[in-house]
């Protein structure tokens, strides 16, 4: 058993949220192995994107806590838990929109940099990024290349293609090496041919760079080639939490979630 | 005790001509989503043609009591010519920028018509004492008040009632306080905001221009009326919320109670104190007393 | 590809203005500082628009700044031009270290209103503040460099250094600042705040820092003006005198730290001449300009420059 422990990056223990007459969130118990792939499915408003703000501190549960590799980040603030390693990526890619890719990078690096306190007034030469321990252009070309987007760098981030977009957004999540990388609905907005190379791109570097995921997806053909383990949700409630193969076929599942997909 | 009635009177007063001065801009701001500095303009403009129009139709013959109606004419003139010529010739062109900046295009147009005033009129002040003078004073106890006074307030009165009734009697109105309260869904409406955007802009304009052609008997009509009434009249949106128009009563009757108390018991106070109010509002209720606007605050 | 020649031509125009403006006429001098001193106003607004914010309040510390210049003189009897302007930097920045915990909760408009009432309140405060002067104001004692007070041939070439000096080295401080992380993340505040919240930065503390930056610029240049007039009135607090800055801003861009004193020295030039030409058209002759700069070049004349002197900048 203390082996297990020290093998779980995340563990949500009796979660409980509800917003006046609605149950957003019921005893929801999630422990999450390190370098794990983990997908939360579910209807909208089942609970998933609860789920995620409560583990990156927008939402305080009304019972229950989170801990982040041994330490408790229930009360802590949005913003401190991002700086502890937990990072999301949004449905909607959110973009500096009128700088052109490679700024958009250097920009998000700059935020890592501020919080690290690096690369002051005061200091000289080119600041090193933390958790990769290189300067702040190289590591930028690093992070864009490993995304294959080092043929957009000049292009404002506002005429980029959906794919490109998303990768963007994934990537900028990823400028500040996090643990837990919180993935909303990656592939969502994309094009069907190119939503594998998307989740292969976004795993090649996960698994590179070590990091744990959890993806929210609605498409089920992704989910099932890509998760190693589902956590489905229906009405605030864990309904489901077993590796895809058995997920998939689970009568409530299939009830509560899949059969609805069809809609 | 006196000294308490001559607050109170001295402060509805000055209210009533706030109340005036600014309806126009809250009206603008909550259609339009737009702070307009053509706002200064307008009622200088008003000012200045009541004035110069009253006097030339007095040395005319025009029979004195007339003046009045002299005076609410020169404003509906300069806003029916005004302001479509401004809204068709500009404005419409830019609604598609950020706030900021189409503040910044009305007030580079409140610049150009700045000069424009001086090119016409000069820089020398101008009187238009008759309408002010003909009433003669009243009495309330032992206090004195012109009776022209009451004008001042009668005018605040029948703007504030008459643009109430317009907007919740009206078709055109209710059309226009969907367009305040909630723009998504008048559009989702099919409302064709734009359309509406030239017969508010004209209207705020218009209720501006009153404003300034009722304070032109009072003062001598200079320039810089403009400017002082831009910062004042955002005082009293601000306090009252942007948008609100019985914010901007509120915020009005404020504004004037608080300054005609500054200006008996602490005169070194006076001028700043309006803007104490509007920071404080500011600071503690953002949206002001009566919310419509969001307040942009993270 | 990084070629980065806005220090070198910063030190160059410091030279050209040190060496030229010995040879100026008195008038133009005088202008010259006057200029010099509005644009370190503006370089101290940069920042902030590139946030996406716009001040209409500068003007608060641009006055605060000139009174307590000038109150050196009077209370204390320092006329040293640099203490001045050290007075006046230093109180601006902590008034506005203090204000900056309100205002950078604020965006858009409401952020210019507040800004703006809060410069009103001063102007209300000092035209009722009589020890002061009022309305009136009051005169300020010739300026002395390090001491030495300049005679009267060299008393305006003497103050264009000054504030040339003071003005470049303010420009390649920013400049350098504005390439640091908390410089970058500027303009990713303007274009997704929350964004740069979800990456665990915050917008408020950029913005409260680089508000104290803008309001201590604009407090030394005040100080600086106040030595240059020789007097000081609430004017300077005056919301139109805020809407000046702003419209120099505008009218620079914010591409460069050496637009602001470009936009600034452009807008006095505009100012005399048209003024000279005709007293009641050059607010015209401005907005008119202002007009066409937002409709048809929205990033500032710097844009028609911009190119050469691009590099690392976010």
């Amino acid at each position: 058993m203390a082996e297990a422990r020290n093998n779980l990056i995340l563990e949500a223990t009796g979660l409980n949220k509800s917003f006046g007459a609605v149950t957003a969130a019921k005893d929801i118990n999630i422990a999450v192995e390190r370098d794990s792939f983990v997908g939360l499915i579910g209807t909208n408003g089942a609970g998933k994107t609860t789920f995620i703000n409560m583990v990156t501190g927008y939402l305080k549960p009304d019972t229950g806590n989170i801990v982040y590799d041994g330490r408790d980040i229930t009360a802590l603030q949005p913003r401190d838990i991002t700086r502890l390693g937990i990072c999301r990526s949004f449905q909607i890619p959110q973009l500096y929109n009128s700088l052109n890719v490679f700024e958009n990078m250097m920009v998000g690096l700059a935020v890592v940099l501020h919080n690290a306190g690096r690369g002051g007034f005061f200091s000289s030469g080119e600041p090193i990024v933390p958790g990769r321990d290189k300067p702040l252009r190289a590591v930028a070309e690093e992070i864009l290349a490993s995304f294959d987007l080092t043929s957009y760098r000049s292009r404002s981030a506002q005429v980029l293609p959906g794919g490109v977009r998303k990768l963007l957004d994934i990537a900028l999540t990823m400028v500040a090496a996090p643990k837990i990388l919180l993935l909303d609905e990656p592939t969502s907005g994309v094009s069907s041919e190119e939503k594998f190379g998307i989740m292969e791109m976004v795993m090649k570097v996960v698994k590179d760079a070590g990091a744990t995921v959890l993806f929210v997806e609605h498409d089920m053909e992704v989910v099932s080639r890509f998760a190693q383990r589902v956590i489905a949700f229906a009405d605030g409630q864990v309904i489901c939490d077993a590796p895809p193969e058995v997920a998939l076929v689970d009568p409530d599942v299939l009830r509560f979630v899949v059969g609805s997909q069809r809609a | 005790m006196d000294h308490l009635a001559a607050v109170f009177f001295d402060g509805i007063i000055y209210s009533s001509w706030l109340f005036t001065a600014a309806i126009g801009l809250t009206l603008i701001y909550g259609v339009m989503k737009i702070l307009n500095l053509t706002h200064g303009s307008f009622y200088a403009l008003g000012a200045y043609a009541a004035a110069s129009l009253t006097g030339a139709l007095l040395a005319k013959g025009m029979p004195p009591m007339l003046s009045y109606a002299v005076l609410l004419g020169s404003a509906v003139l300069v806003a029916l010519v005004l302001a479509p010529l401004i809204e068709r010739g500009l404005l419409k062109h830019m609604y598609a920028k950020d706030e900021v900046v189409i503040m910044l295009i009305t007030y580079a147009l409140f610049l150009i018509l700045e000069d424009t005033i001086k090119l016409i009129w000069g820089v020398n002040p101008y009187f238009i004492a008759e309408p002010y003078g003909l009433l003669g004073s009243i009495e309330f106890g032992a206090l004195i008040y012109p009776t022209y006074s009451l004008i001042i307030i009668f005018v605040a009165l029948a703007a504030g009632l008459g643009l109430a009734w317009t907007l919740t009697g009206t078709r055109v109105g209710k059309l226009l306080l969907t367009v305040i309260h909630d723009p998504e869904i008048a559009r989702a409406l099919g409302i064709n905001v734009g359309r509406f955007y030239l017969v508010t802009f004209t209207f705020g304009s218009l209720l501006a221009a009153i404003g300034g052609a009722f304070t032109a008997p009072t003062m001598s009509v200079v320039p810089a009326m403009g400017v002082e009434i831009i910062v004042l009249s955002f005082a009293v949106v601000v306090i009252g919320g942007l948008g609100s128009l019985p914010g901007a009563a509120i915020g009005a009757i404020i504004v004037g109670l608080v300054r005609s108390a500054s200006i008996h018991y602490a005169p070194q106070l006076e001028l700043f104190v309006i803007y104490l109010v509007m920071a404080l509002v500011l600071t503690f209720r953002p949206r002001g007393l009566f919310s419509i606007a969001e307040a942009r605050k993270i | 590809m990084r070629s980065d020649r806005t220090p070198q031509f910063l030190l160059a125009m410091l030279a050209v203005v040190l060496v030229g403006g010995y040879f100026l006429p008195l008038w133009a001098q005088f202008l010259l500082t006057i200029a010099l001193a509005k644009g370190l106003v503006v370089l101290g607004l940069l920042p902030l628009m590139r946030t996406g914010l716009v001040s209409f309040g500068q003007a608060l510390y641009y006055c605060l700044g000139a009174y307590a210049g000038g109150a050196l003189g009077l209370q204390f009897g320092i006329t040293d031009l640099f203490l001045m302007m050290l007075a006046g930097g230093v109180s601006a920045g902590v008034l506005a270290a203090l204000l900056g915990f309100l205002l950078a909760k604020y965006r858009g408009i409401f952020f210019g209103l507040l800004s703006l009432a809060l410069s009103m309140i001063l102007y209300g405060l000092l035209v009722k503040t009589e020890s002061l002067g009022s309305t009136d104001g009051f005169n300020v004692e010739q300026f002395t460099l390090f001491g030495v007070r300049p005679d009267q041939p060299m008393v305006r070439y003497s103050m264009l250094v000054a504030a040339a000096v003071v003005c470049t080295g303010a420009a390649l401080a920013l400049h350098r600042y504005l390439g640091t992380p908390l410089g970058l993340m500027a303009p990713a505040i303007r274009d997704n705040e929350i964004r740069v919240e979800y990456m665990g930065g915050s917008a408020r503390y950029a913005i409260h820092v680089i508000y104290i930056i803008g309001a201590t610029l604009a407090g030394a240049a005040g100080a600086l003006v106040a030595a240059a007039v020789g007097h000081i009135d609430p004017e300077m607090a005056y919301w139109t005198q805020s809407g000046e800055f702003v419209f120099i801003a505008i009218l620079a861009g914010t591409g460069s730290v050496i637009a602001p004193f470009l936009g600034a020295v452009i807008f006095g030039v505009i100012h005399s001449f048209a003024f000279d030409f005709s007293p009641n058209t050059w607010q015209m002759v401005l907005g008119t300009a202002l007009l066409l700069i937002i409709v048809f070049l929205p990033s500032g004349l710097w844009s028609l420059f911009g190119r050469r002197f691009k590099a690392n900048e976010g």
